[in-house]
């Protein structure tokens, strides 16, 4: 048996023990053990060091508190995890974790040397020095700095663990299964309402699973627990989540849950999550979030075996651990009393009740000044631990009385193994407040409660203040259930409970808490951070008044606690160091989670492939197996080049293009956005939305539409075809699809609803094979069923209906090459077998598949531009030639006004032109710049840039599109594009290269 | 009114009078009845405004008022990101400016602000991003700041937890570094602000809102109605972030503002394993480690308006995504606090430093997200603009004015998304 472990008690498995690893060395504990109850059964008391000076630090709390008792879990080299609480960590068998921030080992530290400087490192040391000389700060003192700061180390390989997540709906949902929230799931649930129960422990009861003396409908507590958390199991609309942190409270009953499934599984089921993300929307919140019991300052604070009385209860009753054979205990309310009688009962020593009131005893239930003398217990008033004293664990504590000038007298030691601290009891109302509920300040607890709610919100127990008596929490928390049922159009009932309580289980009776503080060396406030009381009293010195400045001069609350047990009493010797009213100190803000949690579970399933879904087109398979190479445009996958044996990107684009310009090729463009505009409204819908007139756009016919946002910048493009009177087919970019929709909606639903007009996607619905190149037609003239796609029927420009080999199809005659070309659009499900057909019968033609890269350099030639390629937001229809699209006759369209203002017809504004560079092998850069005299040294006069620059093999030279200012009264001038190896010569051209009169695309 | 000296030695001697003998950063003011010119708004564009009126132009009685505590808007809650390799002329000299500033602004306060050019790179996933990326290191080259491309080896090797694995959803295709950028540290910049401004006789006014502004015949600046009272001064400088909106309309001057909830995040400490700044716009992942270990992780804005801070779970979930894809071996790294600031974001996502319709009122605001890495820059050219009455060249092109004329300066187009 372990040194500290009883040999009977608690809520342990004993029949089996588990053996598991602190930095190499094996120990062994039990089912039910914490590693923090573990490790103090096996006599460890040495757990951590502290952040800044490298303290000796132990275990001195039992939960999610803990700032000191910090571990990393190692299952194997990927599955490391820095910065747990040992106190939160269950023990399973195999468990391996090691200490942390120290070098080279936890007992030998040479990181404790800080603590011999520790005189010229007060708070906000590292803002009055570390200047000079001026560069070394970043490379001397920071590197140092940060070698020394930091706690546990990140794992180095990708974490190979699954996370899920989860949304949920209910009713109720009760945050907290101690006696108040298991008394609101009762009746919340009896009422037919769906509720859900979450506690961030493995097992419901809080508070009642170390009561063994209370009795709750004639049933000890723990029994009673198992009946409820039994009758709550039994009943379908009850989910519990033991295990399970309420860490977020956002608007609306949005919650955040995090559930851990497998970390105290000595061999997790493969496959199974390791955690689980909730989501809930729940109708009402009944937050029983119950209590932090608050540390005390005094010199020697933070010495190993120093710990919050009500942990050394919680290792005794629920672990049968012993934390120390002869307690002294602290204390400046009644609870620590009951601690007392219980570590006498099972054992121990307890020296002496040093409490810091100086008569405590009226508000102390009759009988216990007699127990406590029948026990041997000295208690004495009016005192306080001057210091403590031990090597690595307090073996003594100076106690005495401070004299009214505040020195101490009547100084004398008591030998202990184990110093308790009792500094009250404060309400959890972290959730509470990151609702944006109201905090109050109440004076009698001197701490906040819950005021006025933000939210369909009620706080039971102990999280509101009632923290004397098992009664009054589980009363409260059956009225909040069953008002929180009743919100929610159940019916529910308040149970009532018949309550034996233990009458030992008081707390009430405090000191002021700031009078309690005893000021002297190492007396910690945030015992993380090393955060000292005369650290804050620096900070008010050198005027930090806010709280907010004096937890971020001194880093008080900042460590991983988050000040669970450091703000309060910061809060209280900041009031009285500024003189001034707690209240009107006010308090730092609760920020979510509640405790950390894991970043892989925020991300959940989206990894790898499914990070983002991936968009393929119908033809995917089709470019795979013709060995594409694809690039993401948005979410989709587009095949950029079709390489044959040998072929670089370069000499594949260079084929594929000849092979347009010569014969056919066939591209898949499908991934065009679509949209239909339908209804009454459809024409003045589009007259309003886009630049260009639409009313005279006859019926089978298309035109190229231009879309500018409000500020008259040109925003989206794409071939518009109208089926019918009242319908327009419109395309759109391929990364514009789902925005254009987007603004098409703000439009119709917020400024235009006096338009009749439907809007709806339809891009997946239609599959698109673009057949270009002079022989376009002849190759789609037989797949077509009869259709007549001759120039007299089917001209440049129009769009028909036909089938194509039976499959129906919209057959549109557009081109983004300046070829001849055609868009066939099939159903989607149908878009493979016509690209086979197509394909099949180009195979005489030579047809040749090509890609985004192709289609880039061809649509260059011809002058066409991209949008975000071409244009970037700040580019006007006249600076890119488009003033041509622009219907004259307009009243109004989106961005008609933005383009009046004078700025928008400045003379030097950027224009699109083209660019051909001397040397005609040189081929520019995309995004290279322009300047205009030649020799500049930075910063030049930068007077444009290269939108696109390919080699043209149609042109067996270079070209590129630029925007110049002022560029087409540039053209036939010599610029300059400065490079590093030198500036290379262009002549400035209109934007089209080839076949400026459009006689091939008229054929 | 004399400064106690910051060093190692200062340090050092008042140690030995266990650091009694320290005296106040900044003085707690009194409002007085009036000034030469008064700031509203006292995070560290403000407070520097008032420094380096001081300091550069003489001006002796000088407030700044700050409704709450100075340094707490988003000065105190960002992810004080360093850079300049901004895509336009005007926006590369106002940037470089600040960063040029920031190389020295320890020296010039006296109070170690941390200044960390440790290198901040920009991710490129896609053909797309490339072609942008190398738009701005050319642009940025022939301005004379530096921004380079490195391969996703490069990448890799200068920030080792990058994931440049090409089977990734969206792979590294690349980055622009620019290792003159780095991080900072913001609470130091707003005190090291007031401190340095304190001593040159500016009094900060903290707990004192703006309730009013008063204007004589001329329909010029003349006094502000407080919290604490009315304060006179014909040349008030309005830097309020968010709020600028709410306080010009007191004088019945509109701007161009929308209020976003921006959010970010720090993970608990860790020993150091993340050596620079790494940004991805376009999966949206921004991250550094701060001195004390804590990863710090920008993410987005909510996609509507408010005032609150603190904004939705989504758009955190949305950002770690992106980290625990590039950044594998950080899953298990756990979120310890969270928060949200607002930003005040203009049409062109530029801010506005400048003159207002109403003579002896001055405007700095619309810095959006990326206002923490002008401080100094920004106010340096504000007060030359408050006490010459007209703009510095660098501000210049900054005017309220540019969104009736339409000389946008759009950083965020530039950074136009993919065809």
């Amino acid at each position: 048996m372990s040194v500290a472990r009883l040999p009977t008690g608690g809520q342990v498995g004993r029949d089996r023990t588990l053996r598991f690893s602190f930095d190499g060395k094996s120990y062994e504990g039990l089912q039910g053990d914490t590693l923090a109850s573990a490790l103090l059964a096996n006599g460890v008391h040495l757990v951590g060091r502290s952040f800044k000076y490298h303290r000796p630090r132990g275990i001195m709390t039992a939960g999610p508190e803990e700032p000191s008792a910090l571990v990393t879990v190692r299952r194997d080299a990927a599955r490391s995890t820095p910065n747990l609480r040992a106190t939160q960590v269950e023990l399973y068998d195999g468990l391996c974790a090691v200490s942390q921030n120290r070098w080279p080992s936890l007992r030998f530290d040479l990181g404790r040397l800080t603590e011999l400087f520790s005189p010229l490192l007060p708070a906000g040391f590292y803002y009055k020095t570390f200047m000079w000389p001026r560069t070394a700060w970043h490379q001397l003192y920071e590197p140092l700095i940060r070698r020394m700061a930091g706690l546990g180390e990140a794992p180095l390989l990708p974490d190979p663990d699954r996370y899920a997540q989860q949304h949920a709906h209910c009713e109720v949902l009760v945050v907290g299964a101690g006696p108040a929230g298991l008394a609101a799931a009762l009746a919340a649930s009896r009422s037919g309402a769906r509720v859900i129960l979450c506690d961030e422990r493995p097992r419901f009861g809080g508070s009642l699973l170390c009561d063994d003396r209370s009795r709750i409908d004639g049933l000890a507590a723990t029994e009673w627990v198992t009946a409820a958390i039994a009758e709550l199991a039994q009943n379908p609309r009850v989910r519990l989540l033991p295990r399970t942190t309420a860490f977020g409270y956002f608007p609306h009953n949005h919650l955040g849950l995090s559930e851990r499934i497998t970390d105290h599984l000595a061999e997790p089921p493969a496959g199974l999550a390791r955690e689980r993300l909730w989501q809930v929307r729940a109708q009402q919140v009944v937050l029983a979030t119950g209590s932090i019991e608050q540390p005390l300052v005094f010199p020697g604070n933070d010495r190993p075996g120093v710990m919050l009385a009500g942990a050394a209860l919680r290792y005794l009753k629920e672990q049968a651990v012993m934390p120390g054979r002869r307690v002294v205990i602290v204390t400046i309310c009644d609870s620590a009393y009951r601690v007392a009688f219980e570590m006498q009962a099972a054992g121990a020593r307890v020296a002496a009740i040093i409490d810091l009131r100086p008569d405590p005893s009226p508000a102390q239930p009759d009988g216990w000044q007699q127990r406590l003398r029948q026990a041997g217990i000295a208690v004495e008033t009016a005192a306080r631990v001057l210091r403590t004293r031990g090597r690595g664990h307090v073996s003594a504590v100076e106690i005495g009385r401070l004299d009214a000038a505040g020195l101490p007298t009547g100084q004398r030691s008591i030998d202990c193994d184990l110093l308790l601290v009792a500094g009250g009891f404060v309400p959890s109302v972290h959730l509470f407040s990151q609702s944006r509920g109201k905090l109050r300040y109440d004076e009698a607890l001197q701490t906040y409660l819950p005021g006025d709610s933000a939210e369909s919100e009620r706080s039971a127990g102990a999280c509101r203040g009632l923290l004397s008596g098992l009664a009054a929490a589980l009363q409260d928390g059956a009225a909040a259930g069953a008002a929180a049922a009743n919100a929610s159009g159940c019916a529910g009932e308040e149970p009532r409970f018949e309550i034996i309580e233990d009458s030992t289980a008081a707390t009430a009776g405090r000191l002021p808490r700031a009078e309690a503080a005893v000021s002297g060396p190492k007396a910690f406030v945030d015992f993380q951070h090393d955060v000292m009381l005369k650290d804050l009293d620096l900070a008010m010195r050198e005027g930090f008044r806010s709280i907010e400045h004096i937890k971020r001069y001194t880093t008080t609350g900042m460590a991983t606690d988050q000040g669970k047990t450091s703000n309060v009493n910061a809060l209280h010797h900041a009031a009285r160091g500024l003189g001034k009213p707690v209240p009107s100190v006010g308090l730092t803000t609760f920020r979510m989670p509640y405790t950390p949690i894991t970043f892989a579970s925020f991300a959940g399933q989206a990894r790898g492939e499914i990070f983002d879904p991936v968009r393929r087109t119908p033809m995917h398979g089709w470019a795979v197996r013709q060995g594409a190479v694809f690039e993401d445009v948005g979410m989709w996958k587009r095949a950029r080049f079709f390489p044959r044996s040998g072929e670089d990107m370069h000499a594949a684009v260079a084929r594929e293009c000849r092979a347009v310009r010569e014969g056919c090729g066939v591209f898949d463009a499908s991934t065009l956005g679509k949209i239909v505009v339908a209804g009454p409204g459809a024409t003045a819908f589009m007259d309003r939305f886009y630049v260009n007139d639409w009313s005279k756009l006859a019926v089978g016919r298309c035109k190229y539409g231009v879309l500018l946002r409000d500020d008259g910048f040109v925003y989206d493009d794409g071939v518009v075809a109208r089926l019918a009177e009242d319908r327009f087919h419109v395309t759109t970019t391929t990364g514009g699809a789902a925005r254009v929709l987007a603004m098409m909606e703000d439009y119709r639903q917020t400024e235009w609803t006096d338009l009749d007009v439907w809007l709806t996607s339809t891009t997946e619905q239609w599959a698109v094979i673009a057949v270009q190149g002079p022989r376009a037609r002849e190759l789609l003239a037989p797949l077509v069923d009869g259709l007549d796609i001759s120039a007299a029927a089917l001209p440049h420009m129009a769009v028909v209906h036909g089938t194509l080999r039976g499959m129906p199809m919209m057959l549109f005659r557009v081109s983004f090459t300046g070829e001849l070309g055609f868009e066939v659009n099939v159903p989607s499900d149908q878009g493979a077998a016509a690209l086979d057909a197509i394909c099949e019968a180009g195979k005489a033609l030579g047809l040749t598949p090509y890609g985004t890269e192709t289609m880039h350099v061809l649509r260059a030639e011809k002058g066409f531009i991209i949008i975000g390629q071409d244009t970037d937001g700040t580019v006007t229809p006249d600076d890119v030639g488009l003033t041509w699209a622009i219907g004259k006759a307009k009243p109004d369209f989106v961005g008609k006004r933005a383009l009046a203002r004078p700025a928008m017809h400045a003379p030097d504004r950027k224009q699109l032109v083209g660019l051909l560079t001397r040397d005609p092998r040189v081929v520019l850069e995309e995004g290279a710049q322009v300047v205009d005299v030649p020799g500049q040294a930075p910063p030049m006069k930068l007077i444009g840039h290269v939108t696109s620059s390919y080699a043209s093999a149609t042109l067996g030279r270079s070209i590129a599109l630029a925007v110049v200012a002022g560029g087409r009264a540039r053209i036939g001038q010599t610029l300059h594009v400065p490079m590093p190896g030198g500036e290379i010569p262009v002549e400035v051209c209109a934007p089209v290269f080839y076949d400026p009169k459009g006689a091939r695309l008229n054929v | 009114m004399s400064r106690q000296r910051f060093s190692g030695f200062s340090l050092l001697w008042n140690s030995l009078g266990k650091h009694q003998g320290w005296r106040e950063q900044w003085r707690r003011a009194e409002p007085q009845a009036e000034y030469d010119a008064i700031i509203v708004g006292g995070g560290g564009h403000g407070l520097g405004t008032a420094y380096y009126l001081a300091a550069e132009h003489g001006l002796t009685r000088i407030a700044v008022l700050e409704k709450g505590w100075i340094g707490g808007g988003n000065t105190g809650r960002n992810t004080t990101i360093i850079r300049s390799n901004y895509l336009f002329d005007e926006s590369a000299r106002l940037y470089d400016h600040s960063v040029k500033m920031w190389e020295h602004l320890s020296q010039v306060l006296n109070y170690n602000v941390m200044f960390s050019p440790r290198g901040v790179m920009m991710l490129a996933h896609t053909v797309h991003d490339v072609q942008v990326a190398q738009r701005h290191i050319h642009a940025n080259r022939c301005n004379g700041v530096d921004n380079e491309w490195l391969t996703p080896e490069d990448a890799k090797a200068f920030c080792p937890p990058l994931n440049i694995d090409p089977g990734l959803r969206y792979p590294v295709l690349g980055a622009a570094l620019q290792r003159r950028g780095g991080t900072a540290r913001h609470d130091a910049v707003a005190w090291g602000y007031a401190r340095a401004a304190d001593a040159l006789g500016v009094d900060i006014i903290e707990n004192c809102e703006v309730t009013g502004i008063r204007r004589d015949a001329g329909g010029a600046v003349e006094a502000l109605e407080t919290t604490r009272g009315v304060i006179r001064s014909r040349k008030v400088g309005v830097v309020a972030a968010g709020n600028t909106s709410v306080v010009l309309g007191m004088a019945d001057v509109r701007v161009p503002l929308e209020s976003f909830p921006l959010q970010a995040l720090v993970s608990e400490p860790i020993k150091p394993v993340f050596p620079c700044v790494v940004m991805s716009n376009g999966i949206h992942a921004y991250i550094s480690q701060s001195d004390k270990g804590e990863l710090v992780i920008g993410a987005g804005t909510d996609a509507y308006t408010s005032y609150t801070q603190r904004g939705a779970l989504h758009v955190n979930m949305h950002t770690l995504e992106a980290i625990c894809e590039l950044f594998p071996m950080f899953r298990r790294m756990r979120m310890l606090r969270n928060w949200g600031g607002i930003v005040d974001v203009t049409p062109d996502r530029s801010p506005i430093i400048g003159k207002t319709p109403v003579p002896g009122l001055f405007v700095n605001c619309g810095w959006g997200t990326g206002g923490f890495k002008a401080t100094p820059g920004s106010a340096h050219v504000f007060a030359w603009t408050m006490a010459k009455d007209e703009p510095h060249p660098i501000n210049a092109p900054f005017t309220l004015d540019r969104f009736r004329e339409g000389h946008l300066i759009d950083e965020a187009a530039a950074a136009a998304v993919a065809h």
